[in-house]
């Protein structure tokens, strides 16, 4: 295990840079989630640490050791790609065994290490077969267990569970969870999935367009978003925003609508609110809305109504019996408001 | 109500066995011209041939009726020796253009796999003999090969210091074949080099970003990744060289008529000689139908080898 660390990495292909002067530290044993939209940059720096594409600038260092010039094999860490990438003429445990194989170890000892990887995934009965014998999980499991055979340093995870249907991901999203509380092995892990983000990691990295916006624990990105883009990037469904400004101690929108201030601000350089699905009810009396689309979930009922012109969700706990067309008023929890700069910067 | 809700739409619809006829009549209306096409240019013949081979029809009609002669055209065939000859010049051909052709092939698509600038320019430049006329190669080969005097044996007679005499390429016996071989490889290696080209890529990226990370250096990626991932394209390109290895004619023809000495004699020459040059139509009917045969097998060969990888 080990720490990692980036510092002021860049990335360029030819003249157009990708990612720009990226710093992040990783802690020995953390789980640290890379998410952000396609093509923000996070599979590039997980491939930069991987030393799989060449460093711009900056520096990277795996358990104090600076690695921008050395190879992937030598940098003792392990990856698992999105495609499995399992070798197709190989069985599950010629594929696991490989990269020891091409350490030149020994066959029982081989064989002790995948048997002991096999083990703890449960891969045992599949040793012989193929990939294409395999279901999408049983390869994704066969790819995580390439990576632990070796007892990598760091763990690099390039978005696994994307080629998973639903119910799969869900279910190997905890393994991948559990597997790193038993060996407290450093992960770096891409996604573009927020949700896989916010269930699996210590802390998570938002990235967009090749810089990093905010660096925290899942909640803390969650209840104190830095800007606009995380306040709707992380949270699903996402948070309501409304463009307008403060006039006479309250929230005035572009179309004329009045919300209320958390108590005590006193800022006036307001330019957007913003109110998280939950933290808005139905209220006997508040901002005047008309319902738009009732989705019952069965746990809670998604309402998205038109307050204005912007269409705002709302997630109600208990259910709830409105009408699409039917007028309601809506109030929102004034402790939980977010308020944005017209640049997108949070001000409270 | 429900028993007339499900009876109504059975009534209204057509029987199944009359909605069945007219899509078989669709069916068969867009199959129809390129099964009538392949009966007339393919079957047919093909068939004509089984009986020909049986008869003893010469090229031009003559008054005597043609007669059946069963398989006395095949027993004729195989007591000749010049067919045996030219079926082991054919099997020699084989023997040599494989690895000469295949190997130029597939060390041309490793080159062309590579990224580098005008990737597309060298891919078609490469490809170019592979749409040039083999009379044209042949030609320009012709001119290489002369004895004494061509390139070639200018460069040989340079490059030894005149210490090595001129080869009379085309007209030794001993190196016709192979000069064959060295100017068929060159015109054909481009069909091959797409298909290993096209191998190439069907191998994925992530597959040597996992070697790499696996501490596997460029040569057993190569080995460990692409070797493994080129086994079926191997066979296909081998099997398909094969076949059109045994059918060698056009360069014989043009070049050498299948001399000196019968030394480039070839099966399909051989056959095309009996038929027009002889006039036994009967007789090359016969060679054609023990090409076929020979053709047949190897193509056998090849699927139970393509199942075996799993293709």
């Amino acid at each position: 295990m080990a720490s990692v660390t980036i510092e002021q990495v860049r990335k360029q292909y030819g003249a157009v840079p990708v990612i720009h002067d990226v710093s992040i530290d990783i802690e020995d044993g953390e789980f640290v989630t890379l998410v952000g939209p396609s093509g923000c940059g996070k599979s590039t720096l997980l491939r930069m640490l991987a030393g799989l594409e060449d460093i711009s600038g900056g520096q990277i260092r795996i358990g104090g050791r600076v690695v921008n010039d050395i190879a992937p094999k030598e940098r003792d860490i392990a990856m698992v790609f999105q495609s499995y990438a399992l070798y197709p003429h190989m069985t599950v445990a010629e594929n696991m065994g490989f990269a020891l194989k091409l350490k030149g170890q020994d066959k029982a000892a081989i064989q002790s290490r995948v048997k002991e990887a096999a083990d703890i995934l449960a891969l045992e009965p599949l040793l012989d077969r193929l990939p294409r014998q395999l279901s999408g999980g049983q390869r994704q499991r066969v790819a995580m267990g390439r990576a632990i055979v070796r007892h990598p340093q760091v763990f690099l995870f390039d978005e696994p569970l994307s080629n998973l249907d639903a119910k799969l991901r869900v279910t190997m999203r905890a393994e991948i969870k559990d597997l790193h509380q038993r060996l407290k092995t450093t992960t770096v892990y891409v996604t573009h999935d927020q949700i896989e983000a916010m269930t699996m990691a210590d802390r998570i990295v938002v990235m967009r367009g090749g810089v990093v916006e905010q660096i925290g624990r899942p909640l803390d990105l969650y209840d104190r978003p830095i800007n606009t883009f995380v306040a709707t990037f992380i949270g699903s469904p996402a948070m309501n925003l409304f463009n307008g400004s403060i006039v006479d101690g309250r929230f005035v929108t572009d179309d004329g609508k009045a919300l209320p201030l958390p108590p005590g601000y006193s800022g006036g350089a307001a330019r957007t609110y913003g109110i998280r699905p939950e933290h808005l009810a139905i209220a006997e009396s508040g901002i005047p809305a008309t319902v738009g689309v009732v989705e019952p979930t069965g746990a809670e009922t998604h309402l998205v109504v038109k307050l204005g012109a912007v269409d705002t969700t709302l997630v109600i706990r208990d259910r709830v019996d409105v009408r699409p067309g039917q007028s309601v008023a809506i109030a929102p929890d004034l402790a939980k408001i977010h308020l944005f700069s017209s640049q997108g910067s949070r001000l409270n | 109500m429900t028993l007339q809700q499900s009876a109504e739409p059975a009534v209204a619809a057509r029987p199944a066995w009359r909605r069945d006829k007219s899509r078989l009549f669709q069916e068969m209306g867009m199959l129809a011209p390129a099964v009538a096409l392949l009966t007339i240019f393919l079957i047919v013949p093909f068939l004509l041939s089984f009986w020909t081979a049986m008869t003893n029809q010469p090229l031009v009609p003559r008054p005597t009726p043609v007669r059946f002669v069963g398989f006395g055209n095949f027993l004729r065939i195989l007591k000749d020796d010049l067919f045996w000859t030219s079926l082991w010049n054919v099997s020699r051909f084989t023997f040599w253009i494989l690895p000469v052709q295949c190997g130029l092939a597939f060390a041309t698509a490793l080159l062309l796999h590579q990224k580098m600038p005008f990737q597309n320019l060298f891919r078609g430049l490469f490809f170019l003999p592979a749409i040039t006329s083999m009379v044209v190669v042949c030609v320009i080969w012709g001119t290489l090969f002369q004895y004494p005097t061509g390139p070639f044996n200018q460069v040989i007679g340079f490059l030894s210091g005149g210490t090595i005499e001129p080869i009379d390429w085309l007209g030794d016996p001993n190196w016709a074949m192979f000069s064959i071989v060295l100017l068929s490889a060159w015109q054909a290696y481009g069909f091959q080099m797409i298909v290993y080209l096209a191998g190439l890529q069907s191998i994925p990226d992530e597959l040597y970003d996992a070697a790499r990370i696996d501490g596997a250096n460029a040569l057993q990626r190569f080995w460990h990744v692409t070797m493994p991932g080129l086994r079926p394209t191997h066979v296909f390109v081998l099997v398909i060289t094969t076949i059109q290895a045994f059918k060698l004619y056009t360069q014989v023809a043009i070049l050498t008529q299948g001399g000196p000495k019968s030394s480039t004699e070839t099966v399909v020459h051989y056959m095309v000689r009996s038929g027009f040059e002889e006039q036994k139509l009967g007789y090359a009917s016969a060679v054609s139908v023990i090409l076929f045969l020979i053709v047949l097998v190897i193509a056998l060969l090849q699927r139970q080898l393509l199942r075996r990888f799993d293709v």
